[in-house]
């Protein structure tokens, strides 16, 4: 039972994480200075959630587990983060729909998982669910800026939609972590979210002018993360975060 | 004997390390203090932002503080719920932030406004209302960027949070 809500925990870190990482990766290669320092801000704060979880699973893991110890000594197979957020950041039009429909996810579930039964998990939620209500109205703008654009932006956004839906499926499945820790009230049930999730993305592409996929049940995802099967990606995402640990194992500033 | 008094005290010497004019009480960082025995105290901060890199500086600003004071056993706790609102943010500090160039808060965040962009802030040089906001993302997690259309400037908005 805690092994569940550990892995749950690490779950929600990991998706934390690794977007973040994805965006700081963003760092000097802005378009623009405004949007340099934004990226990086939203990369900041994901990170931050990430550590909060991460400290959360140590405590309850104990044996000398630290809040590095999940980031820097895990490998592929035991990381639970959906496979969206490790695709490569592509173009900017392509960073910013992957955050849109990864923010606008996280919004509605932070606002559900407040009322998470366990209070350290709730008051998490609480604390990022004001973060990502900033990362949601950025990344909404400009989808709608750039989709209402001109007609190279318009096609950037519609080509970005194409290549990221199919991953999106996959924020709505439950892991087997996710499923026992919902029975007992710790967890959302990303299921319910999605209702939610489709209004916000219908809003936005509307006044984005933007077409997307009708959602057909039984429609087919791309899925695997939270189950630790992943693209190629995320090694090359592991192979330069942990380097330093991996090197030099415990090695401390 | 320690008091939560001393120790508020003392700790109005600790400063933020990115706003060095605003004290740490200022920022309603500073959440409860517990005296666990005659030179041993238990203080509890809240993170302003999750990622915020002056979270550890603070600890261990706290810490040398009153281990400088003498209070040789500090432990720092951290509390996540209530979540940080600029609502803690005491008026002196406000008036401090836009002597210092930083245009404060502006409204409290249970009075949140339709759209916040609609929100007048003024300038912090020259007092004008004429400004505009530049960026949502300003130097760190807790600004805005803001440009003032009279004296020109740019100038960061602490964030209604």
């Amino acid at each position: 039972m805690t092994n569940d809500k550990i892995q749950y925990i690490l779950q929600l870190a990991d998706n934390s994480l690794i977007h973040g990482h994805r965006l700081s990766e963003w760092c000097g290669h802005g378009p623009i200075l405004e949007v340099d320092m934004a990226l990086t801000n939203i990369a900041l704060d994901n990170i931050g959630a990430a550590r909060s979880f991460y400290q959360y699973a140590a405590e309850l893991e104990g044996q000398c587990k630290t809040e590095d110890s999940y980031p820097y000594e895990r490998d592929i197979l035991e990381f639970r983060n959906v496979l969206l957020l490790e695709l490569p950041n592509g173009e900017f039009s392509d960073t910013l729909m992957k955050c849109f429909f990864f923010d606008a996810f996280q919004f509605h579930f932070y606002t559900a998982l407040q009322k998470s039964t366990d209070e350290r998990i709730a008051s998490i939620a609480t604390k990022s669910l004001k973060e990502v209500t900033y990362h949601l109205r950025f990344s909404s703008e400009w989808v709608i800026r750039l989709g209402d654009g001109t007609a190279e932006s318009k096609q950037k956004m519609q080509a970005a939609i194409a290549d990221f839906w199919t991953y999106t499926g996959e924020l709505f499945d439950a892991s087997a972590a996710e499923k026992a820790m919902m029975s007992e009230g710790v967890a959302v049930d990303p299921a319910s979210l999605r209702p939610l999730w489709e209004k916000t993305i219908a809003d936005t592409f509307e006044e984005a002018t933007l077409s997307y996929p009708i959602q057909k049940d039984g429609a087919w995802f791309q899925k695997g993360g939270k189950t630790g099967i992943h693209t190629e990606y995320i090694g090359f995402i592991l192979a330069e975060m942990q380097y330093m640990q991996k090197s030099y194992p415990g090695l401390e500033w | 004997m320690l008091t939560k008094e001393i120790i508020l005290n003392y700790l109005e010497a600790v400063t933020d390390p990115e706003i060095p004019v605003l004290t740490i009480q200022d920022m309603g960082i500073i959440r409860d203090i517990k005296i666990l025995g005659e030179d041993a105290v238990e203080i509890f901060i809240t993170p302003t932002y999750s990622g915020c890199p002056a979270m550890s500086a603070i600890a261990t600003n706290i810490r040398l503080e009153l281990i400088s004071r003498g209070v040789s056993n500090v432990k720092i706790s951290e509390q996540l719920s209530p979540a940080w609102t600029t609502d803690w943010m005491s008026e002196a500090g406000k008036t401090k932030l836009n002597a210092y160039g930083i245009a404060p808060p502006q409204y409290r965040t249970k009075q949140n406004p339709e759209n916040e962009q609609d929100v007048v802030v003024p300038c912090p040089l020259c007092n004008s209302t004429n400004t505009t906001l530049l960026s949502q993302f300003g130097s760190t997690a807790c600004k805005a960027l803001y440009k003032c259309k009279d004296c020109l400037e740019p100038f960061d908005y602490f964030k209604c949070h």
